[in-house]
């Protein structure tokens, strides 16, 4: 994955895809914002899973604690977005 | 003890035949699902046949959110326990969660998944270790998510005794019926056509090197020269006969009548290996006399050694030809723990439809006084069939499969 500076909801669903599956129990069309990962369907191991691709892709380091209290697509969102060097317009 | 434990579904993935009629049809027919290694470049090591699955799309029959955290092995386990399920006409929903269990037999685990989780950890780092790796490479991995998807919350687990594990789960699983589980999901899948698994397999030193199909595993044959490793299995559902009458079940193959397992002494020991006994200790617990057997499914290691410690041992116990002996797995390769509930799975079939399925490939040596059932199928009433299987390391295994009652 190309280095990014923002982590966009398409970013978060496509490493989720990737690396815990997408199916009719876990869906990721629509506005998925502000459901938690949980009615989402990924539980504790897939988030595990999400967070070190993220890590990988971005080169950060996610806290344990922080990521563990984002429990919706856009507190990771967030989260994620922290630690991202702040882009420079043009 | 009054509980009988019974067979009402039967899973199979075999290289012979994907599900239950493709895999009997190809099994009566004597097609064998032997050939070169597909699944990677096999041409630089000693072992270059396999028997393989093709045709298995793990998508088209799992949802994908368990793609990601399941190895080959697994995702052709739970395909199969949901064909088994289908088959005794089980909705796991519908009964209650405590009363279905999940006992399997690994051999290996999932080592593909392992591997691949390992090529990353040294090529790139820690950090691009799978999660799932937790789980996914595991014995108890195919019981555990057969558990999970289906909802079964009873008396669930793994026997791990390579070829005879498959029995051992088996026997484990009527323990659990036996003590008031009335239904234990029961079989083995192994599959590790990998680099890494190859090369767990070679050091057994008993992969046998050839490169024609038709003569590269020949158990009970002079030219015996070691076995084809396959991959599959089966899984059976395994009940409590009445808990399966009361439901109405559909069809009842047979029932598991008797197990025993042995050890062999250390090889530098003098002692016999523990072949004979284990045959008579599971006619004893079936309470079935050596005459009231119509077939015997070989454990067929293929090398000479192994061969003639159970060819004696068979001809003792039934006489010399005394009984009809077959190997189907010469159509399978060796599956490991698939193998003999596979074969357990055949002999419900070879008592359903009263014939005894080929060994393929083999000439009979003279040196053994067996009836090795060869060429073509043999029609025969089958009230009860003995499954060997003997694991490397010294794990022997037999299980006593009797017709249905009335």
């Amino acid at each position: 994955m190309p280095e990014q500076t923002v982590f966009t909801v398409d970013a978060l669903k496509q490493i989720l895809r990737d690396g815990a599956g997408a199916d009719e129990s876990a869906a990721l069309d629509g506005d998925i914002l502000d459901t938690s990962f949980d009615a989402l369907g990924y539980e504790s191991l897939a988030l595990l899973e999400t967070a070190s691709r993220i890590e990988r892709a971005y080169d950060i380091s996610l806290d344990e604690e922080a990521f563990g209290e984002a429990v919706t697509p856009r507190a990771l969102i967030d989260l994620v977005n922290s630690h991202l060097p702040v882009e420079q317009s043009a | 003890m009054n509980v009988s434990t019974v067979v009402t579904g039967l899973g199979i993935a075999a290289p012979n035949g994907l599900g239950l009629e493709e895999y009997w049809s190809a099994t009566l027919a004597g097609r064998s699902g032997i050939g070169p290694v597909s699944r990677f470049d096999a041409s630089s090591y000693p072992a270059r046949l396999a028997g393989e699955i093709d045709g298995f799309v793990a998508e088209d029959h799992l949802p994908g959110r368990l793609l990601p955290q399941t190895d080959r092995m697994t995702q052709l386990a739970l395909v199969a326990a949901g064909w088994a399920l289908d088959d005794a006409g089980v909705v796991p929903g519908d009964l209650p969660e405590y009363d279905m269990g999940v006992i399997t037999a690994s051999h290996s685990g999932g080592f593909e998944f392992g591997q691949n989780e390992l090529r990353a950890l040294w090529s790139k780092g820690g950090k691009y270790v799978s999660a799932y790796q937790s789980f996914a490479w595991f014995y108890a991995v195919n019981s555990g998510q057969i558990s999970i998807r289906n909802g079964m919350r009873g008396p669930s687990g793994v026997v791990v005794s390579d070829q005879a594990g498959g029995l051992d789960a088996l026997a484990q699983a009527r323990r659990q019926i036996r003590k008031g589980t009335p239904l234990i999901v029961s079989g083995a899948v192994d599959a590790s056509i990998c680099p890494w698994g190859w090369v767990a397999q070679l050091a057994s030193d008993r992969l046998s090197h050839g490169d024609v199909p038709e003569r590269a595993y020949l158990p009970f044959d002079d030219s015996a020269a070691g076995h084809v490793a396959g991959e599959g299995g089966a899984l059976l559902v395994l009940e409590e006969e009445s808990h399966a009458r009361a439901r109405d079940a559909r069809r009842i193959y047979g029932r598991i009548a008797g197990h025993a397992a042995t050890f062999d002494p250390p090889r530098d020991s003098g002692r016999a290996p523990a072949v004979q006994t284990v045959i008579d200790q599971a006619l004893a617990d079936a309470a079935v006399t050596a005459e009231e057997v119509d077939v015997v499914f070989a454990d067929a290691a293929g090398l000479p050694g192994l061969d003639r410690v159970e060819a004696e041992a068979i001809s003792k116990v039934f006489g010399p030809r005394g009984v009809p002996v077959t190997a189907p797995k010469t159509m399978t390769g060796r599956l490991y723990s698939g193998s003999a509930p596979l074969d357990v799975a055949t002999a419900c079939l070879s008592i359903r439809d009263a014939v005894i399925p080929p060994t393929v490939h083999t000439s009979p040596s003279g040196r053994y006084d067996i009836d090795l059932v060869t060429g073509a199928p043999r029609e025969a009433t089958v009230r009860y069939a003995l499954v060997i299987a003997r694991g490397y390391g010294g794990f022997n295994s037999a299980v006593v499969v009797g017709a249905p009652h009335g």
